[in-house]
C-alpha cells in the first residue's frame, strides 16, 4: 500500500464476522484496494443495512451510487456507503438489478437513503419499493429518461433556449454543429478492433483486371500484390488522428 | 349563554351559531416559493415552504437547478481532463474538491506521492479551508443582519485566493492538485508571505471581524438554539463536517483517517454542546485557527524535493526535460492525448472539505477514462435534512439555517 489515501483499517475478522450475521443473505465478500466489498441479495438489502447498523455500528449511510454496466443480466450496480464512525470503518454493500426489478427502501433504516434513493431513481431508472416520495431530483421538471445509463448519449435529447417570438423558454431537439468526437487509442499495431476507413475495400472482390499492358510494363504487374496490404498501415496512420466515434444522433 | 351579542346588522338572519363564526375566515396553510432567486438561498434552490403564520411547517427543497452532468461529462474524459470539472463543483473550495479525486484516482494506481507534494497539497487544503469559511462565515452573519465582518473576511478571502494565483495561475479554478501530486511547485516567496500572512494579517483582522459577532446580542438571539440537532439525528441523518461537529461529535477525517500528510501535523477538532447554529458557526471560527496551525507546520515541515511522482507513466515531464529526452518528448504526448490508464476496480475516498465529507465513488474498467464517479456532495446530506430543522421556527431563521449549513449549489447539484 504505497498511496495516500485516507487510511481505513480492518478490524481483525471482521469479514468472517459479517458473513456469520448476515447467512444466507450475503453472496460475496470481496477485499480490492483497501476496501471491504459485500454483494447481497436485493430482496434483503434493508434487513442487511439494519443488521450493520445496529450489530456492526455502521451509524451512517454517506452515499448510494448507482452504475450502469448493460452487459450483464442485471444491469445495474447500487453500492452503499457506509461508515461507522465509533469503529473508524468503511464499507461497500452492493445489489443489482435491473430497470424492471425493484429494490427494497432503506429510507426506514437511514433517513438520509431518502434523497440517495431519489438520485438513483433519477439518473438510472431503479425502482425503490417503499420510499413512499420516488420523486426526481437533480434532473429538470418533466425530464425523460434517465441521464447516466451509458446508452443515453451525452448531449441528451433536447437543448432550450430563450424565444424572443414566444417570450418564453422553449424546448428543442438537440442539433449539434459539430458530431461529439470521441477518440479511441487502440494501437494500430496492436489489433486495433474496428475496421478503418478504405480497410473495406480490401476485403471486397478484387477489381476487374487492367487491360494488358504493353510488353515492356510487364515486370511491375507481381508488384502490385504485395502493394494492396502495404496501403492498409498507411491508411490507418491517416485515419487514426482523424478518426471520429460512432455518429450521435443528430436531431 | 347568558351574555348577549351585539349582532351587527347584516348578520341579524344568521342563526345564531354561524353568527359566532361570522367574519371567521378558515385559515389554511400558507404555501410559498423560497428562492429559486434568493440573496439567502446561496445559490439556486427553490423551497416550497408550507407556513403557519410565520411559523415554518413543512419545507421542501427543490434542489438540481445548477445541474450540470458533471458525472455524466467525465464519463467521457481522461483522468486527467476530468480533474477541472472538480473545482467547479464547490467553487468556494476548488482545492477540497479535487483533494478526493486526486486520492481517488491515486488509490485505484496505489502510486505514491512525495513527501513535499504531501505538504503542500495539505497547506493548500488548509489555505482553501480558511477561503471557505471567510466566504461562508461572512455571509451566515450577513444572512442575520451584519454587513461590517462580512466585507472584512471578504479581505481575507482575497488575500486567499491571491496565494492560489500564485501558485497555480488561477485565483479560483486552480486544477492545481495532479494525480501524482500537484502540478507545478511554489516559488520560496509565496511560502514566506503565507506564514507571515498566517501569524499577522490573519488573525489580527479575522479577530476583529468576530469580535463585533460572536458575543453580539442580536446574533445570538439570531443563532442559539436555532435548528439544534441531536447527535443521533447527526449520525442518522448523515451530517459531516462542521454540521456533526457543531453537534458534539469530534469527528474529523483528517484525524480518524488521515490521508497525506496529516498524520505529520497537529491540529485540534472543535466539537459544539448543544447542536445549533451558533455552535456550527463557532466550530467554523475555531476551525480557521487550526487550520492557520497546520499551515504554519507544513510550511516548517515541508523537505525539498519533487513535487510530483516521478513515475512518468503517470505524470508527465517538464518542459525543460523534454527538450533534452525523447522518452520525455513520447511520455509527454502519450499522457496528454491518450491519458494514463487506470487498474480496474473501485474505490470509495473521502476526505474532510471544508464543509464535510466529500467523497468519490470512482469505478475504473482499466481504461483512460473513468467507468463511473459518483460524487458524493456534502450538501446533499444537509439540505435533506432541512424539513426537520426548520419545524417550528420562524421564516426569518430559515436564511440562518441555511447560513449555518453551508451549502453551494455547484457540489449540491453537480
Amino acid at each position: 500500500m504505497a498511496h495516500n489515501a485516507p487510511l481505513i483499517r480492518h478490524p481483525d475478522g471482521l469479514a468472517a464476522r459479517i458473513t456469520k450475521a448476515l447467512d444466507k443473505a450475503l453472496i460475496e465478500v470481496c477485499e480490492a484496494h483497501d476496501e471491504l466489498h459485500l454483494r447481497v441479495a436485493r430482496a434483503s438489502i434493508a434487513d442487511v443495512l439494519t443488521i450493520l447498523r445496529d450489530d456492526f455500528a455502521y451509524q451512517q449511510l454517506m452515499e448510494i451510487a448507482g452504475a450502469d454496466y448493460p452487459d450483464r443480466a442485471e444491469r445495474f450496480d447500487v453500492a452503499y456507503c457506509l461508515l461507522s464512525v465509533t469503529a473508524n470503518h468503511r464499507l461497500t454493500v452492493h445489489v443489482t438489478t435491473d430497470a424492471d426489478h425493484s429494490v427494497p427502501s432503506v429510507r426506514s433504516v437511514y433517513p438520509s437513503a431518502g434523497w440517495l434513493e431519489r438520485e438513483v431513481f433519477d439518473l438510472y431508472g431503479v425502482i425503490f419499493d417503499g420510499h413512499g416520495d420516488l420523486r426526481r431530483i437533480l434532473t429538470d421538471y418533466g425530464f425523460a429518461g434517465h441521464p447516466l445509463r451509458k446508452d443515453f448519449p451525452l448531449t441528451g435529447y433536447v437543448e432550450l433556449r430563450y424565444s424572443e417570438a414566444e417570450k418564453r423558454v422553449v424546448y428543442e431537439p438537440v442539433a449539434l454543429a459539430q458530431d461529439f468526437r470521441s477518440f479511441d487509442f487502440m494501437s494500430p499495431w496492436e489489433g486495433a478492433q474496428y475496421v478503418l476507413p478504405g480497410d473495406e475495400k480490401a476485403d471486397a472482390a478484387p477489381p476487374p483486371p487492367p487491360p494488358p499492358p504493353p510488353p515492356p510494363a510487364a515486370p511491375e504487374k507481381p508488384a502490385k500484390a504485395p502493394k494492396a496490404p502495404k496501403a492498409a498501415p498507411k491508411a490507418t496512420r491517416k485515419s487514426t488522428a482523424t478518426k471520429s466515434a460512432p455518429k450521435k444522433t443528430k436531431g | 349563554m347568558a351574555e348577549t351579542y351585539d349582532i351587527p346588522t347584516g348578520y341579524a338572519e344568521l342563526t345564531p351559531d354561524s353568527a359566532n363564526s361570522a367574519g371567521d375566515k378558515t385559515i389554511g396553510n400558507y404555501t410559498i416559493n423560497f428562492g429559486p432567486q434568493h440573496p439567502a438561498a446561496h445559490g439556486v434552490l427553490r423551497m416550497v415552504m408550507e407556513l403557519d403564520g410565520e411559523i415554518i411547517e413543512r419545507v421542501d427543497p427543490h434542489v438540481g437547478l445548477l445541474h450540470r452532468g458533471t458525472e455524466k461529462l467525465i464519463e467521457y474524459k481522461t483522468y486527467l481532463q476530468a480533474l477541472p470539472y472538480f473545482d467547479r463543483l464547490d467553487y468556494c473550495s476548488p482545492l477540497g474538491m479535487e483533494h478526493s479525486y486526486v486520492l481517488a484516482v491515486e488509490k485505484l494506481l496505489d502510486l505514491e506521492v512525495p513527501l513535499r507534494a504531501q505538504y503542500l497539497r495539505v497547506l493548500f487544503a488548509e489555505l482553501t479551508r480558511i477561503c471557505n469559511h471567510m466566504l461562508n462565515i461572512g455571509s451566515h452573519v450577513m444572512d442575520v443582519g451584519a454587513m461590517t465582518p462580512n466585507l472584512w473576511v471578504f479581505e481575507l478571502r482575497e488575500d486567499c485566493l491571491n496565494f492560489f494565483e500564485r501558485a497555480s495561475g488561477a485565483r479560483m479554478h486552480s486544477a492545481w492538485f495532479r494525480p501524482g501530486g500537484v502540478h507545478q511547485d511554489v516559488p520560496l516567496k509565496l511560502l514566506t508571505d503565507i506564514g507571515e500572512w498566517c501569524e499577522t494579517r490573519l488573525p489580527k483582522l479575522f479577530g476583529d471581524a468576530m469580535s463585533l459577532v460572536i458575543d453580539n446580542r442580536i446574533f445570538k438571539q439570531r443563532n442559539v438554539d436555532i435548528a439544534t440537532v441531536s447527535k443521533a439525528d447527526a449520525l442518522a441523518w448523515g451530517f459531516s463536517g462542521p454540521m456533526i461537529r457543531g453537534s458534539g461529535i469530534a469527528w474529523d477525517l483528517r484525524k480518524s483517517q488521515p490521508y497525506d500528510a496529516y498524520d505529520r501535523v497537529d491540529f485540534d477538532v472543535p466539537v459544539g454542546t448543544r447542536g445549533d447554529c451558533y455552535d456550527r458557526f463557532m466550530v467554523r471560527v475555531e476551525e480557521v485557527y487550526q487550520s492557520a496551525r497546520i499551515i504554519k507546520q507544513c510550511l516548517n515541515d515541508m523537505p525539498e524535493g519533487p513535487v510530483a511522482s516521478l513515475d512518468r507513466k503517470v505524470v508527465p515531464p517538464k518542459r525543460g526535460e523534454m527538450k533534452m529526452s525523447m522518452e520525455a518528448l513520447i511520455h509527454h504526448f502519450k499522457l496528454y492525448t491518450e491519458g494514463f490508464h487506470v487498474p480496474a476496480g473501485e474505490v470509495y475516498v473521502a476526505t474532510e472539505s471544508p464543509k464535510g465529507e466529500f467523497g468519490v465513488y470512482l469505478v475504473s474498467d482499466g481504461s483512460n477514462k473513468p467507468y463511473r464517479c459518483k460524487i458524493r456532495p456534502t450538501a446533499f446530506s444537509h439540505l435533506q435534512a432541512m424539513d426537520f430543522l426548520c419545524k417550528g421556527h420562524m421564516l426569518a431563521d430559515a436564511t440562518a439555517i441555511l447560513g449555518a449549513m453551508d451549502i453551494v449549489f455547484g457540489e449540491c447539484d453537480r
